[in-house]
């Protein structure tokens, strides 16, 4: 039974996406990646260290044949700055699915909607195909999706704290209206965070601190590999209904 | 030689093609990007763009990064 997923044509089986940074060297990044079954990777864009060109690249240890980089914003404060990050990215690679963060400030690590939404006009119209990163606002996923998104990737709480998702019914309301792939991105803890996720309908989830930042990152990779698997399984069962009584699970006839 | 900014830092290198100055720097031309002078200079033309006094140029390739 094979469960796939698609964004701008392209079909990947594995619903997690990680990230690259945060790792103790590339070794232990590699190891967590093929734990995680993870069939995309973000990735930054940097100066190359012209003083030691010899310095170990990440292109070396995971293979961007196999696994799909997808280049990634972090660290830019207006449309400008991703615009050419991905421009660069887009030459360096050979290709255009892109991810897009516009962040706000350096304190809650928010997106700045107003330049997110230029940033993937822009985009859309140079033929990228952006991925992007939002606050957990469906009328905002809505925009977005209209300016040229081809996935949207609303946070479940600020980058890097770890705190689960914080608003479940936002992520699901924007489920609910997306006609594109939703997958959280940012926020996620634990493995129940990416079992939350799945099982309010997302598509996938994004995640980098979770795992680099535990104490035994491969194991955590392999936790989220499987947590992803089952939310998505009880999402797609179609779970029990609530109650606010008990229900005996036994029958109640034949007692002694 | 011509002086140049490269990535950020004023720097003294032989004339040449932006191709020489990738693989002086001791790069993988296939691992990299370049920008020149905020345009991005295509992999294919590298050969034929030569420096110019004065020219920025970005070197940038693909770091561990997350969300």
């Amino acid at each position: 039974m094979t469960d796939q997923w698609s964004v701008a044509g392209r079909s990947f089986t594995s619903r997690l996406i990680v990230g690259t940074g945060k790792y103790k060297d590339f070794e232990q990044n590699a190891a967590a990646v093929a734990a995680s079954g993870a069939e995309i990777v973000t990735v930054a864009v940097r100066r190359v260290n012209v003083s030691d060109p010899t310095a170990p690249m990440l292109t070396d240890y995971i293979d961007p044949k196999k696994i799909t980089y997808l280049p990634n914003t972090a660290g830019c404060f207006d449309a400008d700055d991703a615009i050419r990050t991905l421009r660069l990215a887009r030459e360096a690679g050979g290709w255009d699915l892109v991810k897009l963060e516009v962040l706000g400030e350096a304190k809650t690590l928010y997106p700045n909607m107003r330049e997110t939404l230029e940033a993937t006009k822009v985009l859309a119209k140079e033929g990228f195909l952006p991925m992007v990163y939002c606050v957990d606002d469906p009328i905002a996923a809505k925009q977005l999706e209209d300016a040229g998104a081809v996935a949207i990737m609303p946070l479940g709480a600020p980058i890097g704290s770890g705190l689960g998702i914080q608003n479940r019914v936002t992520i699901r309301l924007i489920v609910e209206g997306a006609s594109v792939p939703v997958l959280v991105d940012a926020g996620v803890g634990t493995a129940s965070d990416a079992a939350v996720a799945m099982e309010l309908g997302c598509d996938g989830v994004l995640m980098n601190t979770a795992i680099a930042e535990a104490k035994d990152p491969v194991r955590m990779a392999r936790a989220m590999k499987l947590a992803v698997e089952a939310g998505r399984d009880a999402y797609l069962s179609g779970r029990m209904g609530q109650r606010r009584y008990a229900d005996p699970s036994s029958p109640l006839a034949g007692l002694i | 030689m011509v002086s140049i900014i490269l990535n950020g830092d004023e720097r003294q290198v032989r004339s040449g093609s932006i191709a020489d100055l990738v693989a002086s720097l001791g790069l993988d031309v296939k691992k990299v990007a370049v920008e020149r002078n905020r345009e991005i200079v295509p992999r294919s033309t590298l050969a034929d763009v030569a420096l110019a006094e004065g020219d920025a140029l970005e070197i940038v390739h693909f770091v561990g990064g997350g969300c």
